[in-house]
């Protein structure tokens, strides 16, 4: 590290590493200088001139956001010449934006509106006509009104640089110039919103959110996102019980700025219609609904009776689950039950990778680590559509840190854009990886980010190869669902407890997995809770009692014999495990009448049957976590509690299991879909115009080298 | 989409003119002379000099949007600019651009009905020390006054109209 | 060709062939002293080069007039990246029009200059960028580029060096700001114009993301002459620290407007009255902009005994710029110019930045509607306050360009707004009073 540059900034003497700009110094130093167009992490601007500040010695007053400290710089921020430059800005910016903030979504939200307030004249000189264009809307989700902007390419950069896609541009010039979408008039992209979100003013609106609320009359709920393993942070805004918007108000989480469109939109899933609010209880035929006592007296008679007659029982548990409620799950079974026949729609081969791994210290990597690592390598993943938190993650590397990017794929994808995309069939790609190995071992780190193919032997082989390379290597073995590692993690299978032990610990068998359990034909009652294996397999055992957990009648629960209605992960606190092992709390956002958490039915079955099942509440089940479950172990409760992400653990020790790779079965959900739940999200649906298919990017180029000031951050390719 | 063959010599001959992988160089280049075969730039334009330089239709949207040159309309067989920046205006610019307009019957990007005029009152184009210009197309014509702009339009009219700059 | 007689009182040193037949091509060029600065410079190394630069006294004749030869001093030459030289043949300033006739009479000068500063820094590769509205000057660069491949001047192992050096037209497309040097690289590298961050600058990080030479068709065109007859030489044709001549364009109202080639220094009445045969009609002199239409208004006043050089019009806080000259008399109506001006900047204005892309396009309505008669007392401070919230604070040069001028008028020809207000008086309703927002 170079020695820090000492500089003063309002008096006050500070220092910072060479190279910092002016405006992160002060900020560091809690003296905000106001900007638009700076955004931390995207490329430099200097546009909006909001951030001048002066120097001494320097007869011009200077931008903060491209300058950088200097030995001996003494800053004024805050001087009566400042004060005048940007009053004079401010009114130069409200010249052709309307006033119409009591109409405005943005309103109470606005950076412009916060400056003029904090910083602005209570006068304008400004008497001629402002410039007017009609609003337009550019997709189902995104509308924009060009008089409101304010042109600080916030929007353009981040889908560029920061997603890769590059659908927004600048059409005209001078007063005329204004944001243009890739299609002409419409937009085809990731309809990610992150343009609307990081939109300063009111100018990107959202389709869903627009004229529905003020922002101060919602609640804004922190909690993690539902759909994908990739576990963003979300922050639902609440209003009468029900979601309005999600997105990422204080960019904390493991996922910054960044949500995609499920992320942000996909949450309407929890008002639709069609959701459960009674159980149902199957009477010659028909579905009847029934109270919660009667449906959890029937069910509770009946694995009582079955249990007593060591009839053939089965679990099959979620993805989508919190890590308590899984935990409790599989308590049940085996200790209640005394079954060991659970498991869960698994999407890829973590336990293999672990056993693999067994007994070394950091190589799972986590998502942060997927920020800062010198290379990656991406094997049969289409990362930007199914984990596209992590190929958001790779994107910034390589932006930021020129981290270098292979990318072993059957189709294209965006990875090909700012790395070295190779393309390989299933079951060659360590032909193509043999190629590559020169160029790997020239690393001085790598993660490997490896999709559902590599299973079994073959992630042996991954390893081996890792290993062969003679550098430093990570894994991540990609799942597809929110808590599909919290599943394999919480012993949702039937030969691993917690923590995978092997089920001989506690004196069981191993059971049967969910091919097994479908398929068998003496299997004479299944719980199926958060999934739908009715969707692709039938039940060999047709006359068995099924009982269903969920949120819609999905195909497997128009089966079943009594249906719990559940609640989703948004009405619900608990904790979850991202795809990279880091752990992170949901936190209760809406409440839909009649529905209960899988946490209280799990409880109230076990009461029903008068077995205990030690804690009952959320948190006092975690605590168990953290005392029982390898790789839980202390883990910081107050990282957790406050919103943060803990890294798992890793689990010293081989795992002791059959590997079952003909089990293992991606789900190929890309950006707009996510399993049966994405078919309820009206939203996800409806965005037509996307593109949204795997190993397919067939447009999406990078703007990466985009406008001025790219100097540093950019990499010219 | 294809050219005729100077201009696709021309576009071969761009394309190799900058340094390696910088075919997004000719950009610019391609659309002027493409616009001025076509008439103007249409969307297979756009859509054709984006495959060649290898850049998104949108990258080749934000260029067009940028340059006055550049127009999403047709234009008329004749474009006629007419200079009133300072050096014009003070040797009657102004007024020649208000006789153009009168006489032609054309607004500011105006083109006539029979799509042979289109009139634009354009910024300096470095004539100034021959003023008022204008151009037709990219003739220079200097020192222009109402009866000569008129003979010229004439001449336009008539066909007899020659390439050579005044 | 040339649009005008010439002048007695001309120093003819780098449009000395204009008047020749065939002037552009390569033979005539080669029949009087043609490529010979080349040869001298081939045997020269980069350091004495740039010293023989500094001698002269050459300031660049693009606008900001900075000494070339400190200009490609910055040059790094061992940063492994290739390096470019390009020249600024925008010319979009308005009252400039020089740049075209060195062009269209002298490409094989323009070429040897080019070829000097590529020697120097070993750059392979230079491209002339011109406006749009030139489009009959790229075929006929294109012609003498040709020519200069044909002999040998161009291409490979130029003269026996064992150095190469290619060399391009590119067009723009009609935008003032590609003459800022970096917007123009933007531009020639296939995007927006718009500016880019400096520093770095030009001869660190330009064209392609590597070292540049980037200077103007005239400051180009001068180099040869000055290898010839050597740095000295060309110093003592103008004043210290501004050598050598420049052909200065007059326009505006004088009885023979045209493009003269003058010494540095020149004097200005001597120019209007003498070179350029007065004032039109017996008119009186009014104002002078200097430098092209960013340079701030002189006062008739301000113009006697005014050398045209780049640091006395720097005393007058305006500017020698590009060496347009416009001359007005005293019919003129300055607001109806100090309107069309902003309407070219707010034209012109890239939008990039706030300041000059709202304070022009407000300045335009504020001075529209003052002109049109719905002015105030008011409003004549507004100008010049706007003017000076866009001065020093916009991202590049443009934003200064049109509030300077602005500010000049405002400042020196106040009188002239007050007068027109009570003139226009009642033609239209007044601005209503402020509004609050
Ligand atoms: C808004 C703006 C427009 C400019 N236009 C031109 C131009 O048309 N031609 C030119 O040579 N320089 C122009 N310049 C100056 C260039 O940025 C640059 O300084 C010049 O080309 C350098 O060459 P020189 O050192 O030979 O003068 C302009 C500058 C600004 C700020
Ligand atoms: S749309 Fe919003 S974020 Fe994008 S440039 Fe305009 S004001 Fe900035
Ligand atoms: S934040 Fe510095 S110019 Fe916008």
């Amino acid at each position: 590290m170079a020695d820090p540059v000492k500089f003063t900034i309002d008096g006050r003497p500070m220092q910072a590493a060479p190279g910092t700009l002016l405006i992160n110094a002060a900020k560091e130093a809690g003296i905000a200088i106001p900007s638009f167009c700076y955004y931390d992490g995207l490329a430099l601007q200097a546009a909006c001139r909001m951030c001048l500040v002066e120097v001494e010695k320097t007869p011009k007053l200077q931008v903060a956001c491209t300058t950088p400290v200097a030995e001996g710089m003494v800053v004024q921020t805050d001087s009566p010449q400042v004060r005048q430059a940007r009053k004079g800005m401010l009114e130069f910016l409200l010249t052709n934006h309307p006033l119409d903030c009591p109409v405005c979504d943005k309103g109470g939200e606005c950076e412009l509106q916060d400056m003029v307030f904090r910083y602005g004249a209570g006068e304008s000189r400004y008497v001629e006509s402002k410039l007017h264009v009609d609003e337009k809307q550019w997709s189902p989700i995104v509308f924009y009104d060009a008089p409101r902007c304010i042109l600080c390419y916030r929007c353009v950069r981040i889908c560029g640089e920061g997603l890769g896609v590059g659908a927004l541009g600048i059409g005209n010039r001078g007063a005329a110039a204004e944001i243009v979408p890739n299609r002409g008039d419409h937009l085809e992209c990731d309809e990610c919103g992150a343009c609307i979100d990081i939109c300063p003013v009111g100018a990107l609106t959202s389709g869903t959110y627009r004229y529905k609320t003020r922002p101060w009359e919602m609640e804004h709920i922190g909690t993690i996102c539902t759909h994908c393993s990739n576990g963003c942070k979300t922050t639902l805004g609440v209003r009468n019980g029900n979601i309005i918007r999600a997105n990422n108000r204080d960019r904390s989480g493991v996922n910054g700025e960044f949500l995609c469109v499920k992320g942000r939109y996909a949450f309407d899933f929890n008002e639709n219609p069609e959701r459960l609010t009674a159980p149902l209880l199957r009477a010659g035929g028909e579905f009847k609904p029934v109270s919660w006592a009667i449906a959890l007296a029937t069910v509770a008679k009946k694995l009582s009776e079955l249990k007593a007659r060591h009839g053939k029982f089965g679990v099959i548990g979620s993805n989508r689950t919190t890590n308590e409620e899984n935990y409790q799950l599989q308590k049940f079974a085996r200790l209640v039950m005394g079954t060991s026949n659970i498991d869960h729609h698994r999407t890829g081969d973590f336990a293999t990778l672990l056993d693999t791994l067994s007994g070394r210290a950091n190589a799972l990597a986590t998502t942060a680590d997927v920020y800062t690592t010198k290379a990656a390598l991406v094997i049969h993943s289409d990362l930007a559509q199914e984990h596209p938190l992590l190929a958001f993650q790779l994107r910034a590397n390589s932006r930021h840190h020129k981290a270098h990017v292979y990318a072993v794929t059957p189709g294209p994808v965006r990875e090909d854009n700012y790395g070295t995309g190779v393309r390989a069939d299933p079951g060659r790609e360590f032909e193509v990886l043999a190629t590559l190995r020169e160029k790997l071992a020239a690393e001085t780190e790598l993660i490997f980010l490896f999709g559902a193919a590599i299973k079994g032997a073959a992630i042996r082989q991954l390893v081996e190869f890792g290993d062969s390379l003679g550098i430093p290597v990570k894994y991540i073995c990609l799942l597809d669902y929110s808590n599909s590692r919290g599943a394999s993690d919480m012993g949702l299978l039937p030969d691993l407890l917690p923590g995978y032990r092997h089920v001989s610990e506690i004196g069981l068998d191993p059971g049967m997995d969910c091919d097994q359990m479908l398929s068998d034909p003496n299997l004479e009652a299944l719980w199926v809770v958060g999934s739908n294996p009715l969707a692709r397999q039938s039940l060999g055992a047709t006359n068995a009692f099924l009982v269903v957990s969920d949120l819609f009648l999905t195909e497997t629960a128009r089966r079943a014999d009594v249906v719990f209605p559940a609640m989703s992960a948004y009405e619900k606190n608990g904790t979850v495990t991202n795809v990279c092992g880091d752990v992170q709390k949901l936190s209760r956002g809406p409440k839909t009448m009649g529905t209960k958490s899988d946490l209280d039915i799990v409880a109230l079955l076990a009461r029903e049957m008068r077995a205990d099942l030690g804690p009952t509440k959320v948190d006092d089940v975690f605590q168990e976590i953290r005392r029982t479950v390898r790789g839980y172990e202390n883990l910081p409760f107050g990282v957790i509690e406050t919103g943060g992400a803990a890294a798992t653990a890793p689990v010293h020790g081989p795992v002791r299991f059959e590997s079952r790779p003909e089990l293992i079965r991606p789900t190929a959900n890309g950006l707009f879909t996510s399993g049966t739940l994405g078919r309820f999200s009206g939203m996800l649906n409806g965005l037509i115009e996307s593109p949204g298919a795997l190993y397919r990017d067939p447009h999406v180029r990078p703007v990466i080298e985009f406008g001025s000031g790219q100097l540093e951050m950019v990499q010219d390719k | 989409m294809t050219f005729s063959p100077e201009l696709e010599a021309r576009f071969a001959k761009m394309l190799q003119s900058y340094p390696p992988g910088r075919t997004r160089s000719a950009v610019v280049p391609m659309l002027l002379y493409g616009q001025d075969e076509v008439g103007y730039v249409s969307q297979e334009l756009v859509e054709e000099v984006a495959r060649r330089c290898g850049v998104t239709p949108l990258q080749v949207d934000e260029v067009i949007g940028y340059y006055s040159m550049l127009h999403r309309a047709r234009l008329g067989k004749y474009h006629v600019q007419v200079c009133t920046n300072i050096a014009c205006q003070a040797l009657g610019g102004e007024q020649l651009y208000e006789h153009a307009s009168r006489t032609l019957g054309l607004g500011n990007k105006d083109v006539s009905p029979d799509g042979l005029i289109s009139l634009e009152e354009v910024e300096c184009m470095g004539a100034c020390s021959w003023a008022p210009a204008i151009q037709i197309n990219y003739d220079f014509h200097h020192l222009v006054t109402p009866e000569r702009f008129d003979r010229l339009m004439e001449s336009l009219r008539d066909g007899s109209y020659g390439r050579k700059a005044s | 060709m040339r649009y005008n007689e010439p002048s007695d009182l001309e120093v003819r040193v780098i449009s000395q062939r204009f008047d020749l037949p065939n002037s552009t091509s390569i033979d005539t060029y080669l029949a009087n002293e043609g490529y010979v600065a080349i040869r001298k410079a081939l045997g020269m190394t980069a350091e004495a080069i740039i010293e023989e630069l500094k001698v002269s006294s050459l300031r660049g004749r693009g606008g900001a007039g900075f000494p070339t030869g400190m200009k490609w001093s910055f040059v790094p030459r061992n940063s492994g990246k290739p390096t470019y030289i390009i020249c600024n043949s925008d010319e979009s300033e308005p009252g400039t029009c020089k740049d075209r006739l060195l062009m269209e009479n002298d490409p094989h000068q323009l070429i040897e200059g080019m070829l000097i500063a590529g020697w120097t820094i070993k750059s392979n590769k230079g491209y002339i960028f011109i406006r749009g509205e030139y489009r009959y000057l790229i075929e006929i660069v294109d012609r003498a580029i040709a020519e200069a491949y044909e002999r040998g001047y161009l291409g490979q192992n130029i003269l026996g060096s064992g150095w190469d050096f290619d060399l391009y037209t590119h067009t723009g497309a009609g935008a003032y700001e590609c003459g800022e040097e970096s917007a123009l690289l933007e531009s020639l590298e296939g995007k927006r114009g718009v500016p880019r961050l400096k520093p770095p600058f030009p001869a660190v990080v330009g064209a392609f993301q590597s070292p540049t030479i980037l200077n103007n068709t005239e400051t180009y065109s001068s180099v040869p002459v000055i290898f010839r007859n050597g740095g000295a030489w060309f110093a003592g044709l103008g004043t210290p620290k501004n050598g050598g001549t420049r052909l200065m364009c007059i326009s505006g109202h004088v009885n023979k407007p045209g493009v003269y080639e003058l010494p540095m220094g020149f004097p200005m009445m001597r120019l209007i009255n003498e070179v350029c045969g007065g004032m039109r009609n017996g008119k009186k002199l009014k104002a002078v902009i200097p430098g092209g239409s960013s340079a701030p208004v002189l006062t008739a006043a301000e113009c006697e005994n005014l050398p045209l050089d780049f640091d006395s019009l720097a005393k007058l806080k305006s500017m020698a710029g590009s060496g347009g000259l416009v001359v007005l008399d005293e019919d003129t109506d300055i607001v109806a110019v100090a309107l069309r001006t902003i309407k070219f900047y707010a034209h012109e204005s890239c939008g990039w930045c706030i300041p000059c892309r709202e304070g022009t396009t407000w300045l335009k309505k504020l001075l529209t509607r003052f002109h049109e008669g719905g002015g105030t007392e008011r409003d004549i401070d507004t100008i010049g306050e706007l003017a000076s919230n866009m001065l020093g604070r916009t991202f590049c040069a443009l934003g200064d360009a049109a509030a300077m001028p602005t500010t000049g008028f405002i400042t020196k020809f106040r009188s002239e707004f007050e007068e027109y207000l009570k003139k226009s008086q009642g033609r239209v309703q007044p601005a209503p009073e402020l509004i609050n927002v």
